[in-house]
């Protein structure tokens, strides 16, 4: 994206180049930067409130690395949906249950945790890398999906041109293109996971103890409006 | 012309390595839940870094199946966290011991 702005730019083809790779380099470096400042306070900072805040951090930077990649509609996705409502519902939660001031760092119930857990760390991250050096990735097998920007078809099948190029298709269409035919079960599957979700939500939200009170107040409403007698016979029977 | 794809691999597995070291240490369980979601997000990046150096949109279709998991994730898991301290006080994940085996 950034590349094609700078290809409308009024500057000489090689300095557009040199200035696009640049600027793909600063970017990503910005992005990493966001994103490891933002995982280090989550893990080092004592307030949970401190700890949300740079989970959006975190997220926004993920955010921008996507940008880079040419994943517009996920960048956006990833503020809506990740900064906008989860982080929200996290910060919700933490100011809901009080539990902001109180902090556990310094209790240990086991002395050997931290050391074992920088071991697990450095031995994951070291697994992975390990994998990250296999060079080879791919099956050979056709990508299932299409590629990223697939030629946009005419109404007869035929990719449509312009000034002699093949217009392809933008970052949304051909990612909803890709949900709404190959990924489609999956997609419906989603709808009915968040339905579930939200009556879960719900169902494990609920105070119980405030249910169990209106039953009862409703009880001594029905008992006012039958009067004591009816009530004690109809508990005698 | 842009960044080579190793060094957002590299980024995601630094980011995945700090979610679960911080998952592993840390003893509040929302920041626990926290260090999910920042593991999360490493996957993610890194099914974005394949997809573009693949030139296949399957990758950045899956990252949208994951955020909308991730999202219902969120609301079930603080859902629970909201019904177990409504018992009792403290969010440390070590005073949740009874269904220890």
């Amino acid at each position: 994206m950034i590349a094609s702005l700078l290809a409308a730019a009024p500057i000489g083809g090689k300095a557009a180049v040199h200035l696009a790779h640049a600027s793909a380099w600063a970017v990503f470096v910005v992005g990493a930067v966001l994103i490891l400042v933002g995982a280090f306070g989550v893990i080092l900072l004592r307030n949970p409130v401190h700890c949300a805040l740079m989970l959006v951090t975190t997220l926004f930077g993920v955010a921008v690395e996507f940008v880079n990649q040419a994943a517009d509609f996920l960048a956006a996705v990833q503020i809506i949906v990740y900064a906008g409502a989860i982080v929200i519902l996290f910060l919700f939660v933490i100011m809901f249950l009080g539990v902001d001031r109180k902090d556990t760092i310094g209790r240990e119930p086991f002395r050997i945790q931290r050391p074992l857990a920088i071991l697990v760390g450095v031995a994951l991250f070291a697994e992975i890398w390990a994998l990250s050096r296999v060079q080879n990735w791919t099956s050979g097998k056709p990508s299932v999906a299409g590629p990223l920007n697939p030629p946009i078809l005419g109404p007869d099948n035929v990719p449509v041109t312009s000034h002699g190029h093949t217009v392809t298709a933008e970052n949304v269409q051909a990612l909803g293109q890709a949900i709404y035919t190959r990924y489609l079960l999956p997609f419906e599957m989603t709808s009915a996971l968040l339905v579930i979700a939200v009556i879960a939500a719900v169902v494990l939200a609920r105070s119980r103890e405030r249910v169990a009170g209106e039953l009862a107040r409703s009880d001594q409403a029905q008992r006012r409006a039958m009067g004591s007698g009816d009530f004690e016979e109809a508990g005698a029977q | 012309m842009s960044v080579p794809g190793a060094w957002y691999l590299i980024l995601a597995a630094v980011l995945f390595t700090v979610g679960a070291f911080g998952l592993l240490v840390r003893r509040n369980v929302l920041i626990m839940f926290m260090c999910v979601e920042l593991m999360l997000n490493a996957v993610n990046l890194t099914f974005v870094t394949f997809a573009r150096m693949l030139n296949d949109i399957g990758g950045q279709a899956t990252v949208f199946f994951v955020l909308v998991v991730a999202a219902a994730e969120v609301v079930v898991g603080l859902g629970l966290i909201v019904a177990i301290f409504r018992r009792r006080k403290g969010a440390s994940a070590d005073d949740v011991h009874i269904l220890k085996g």
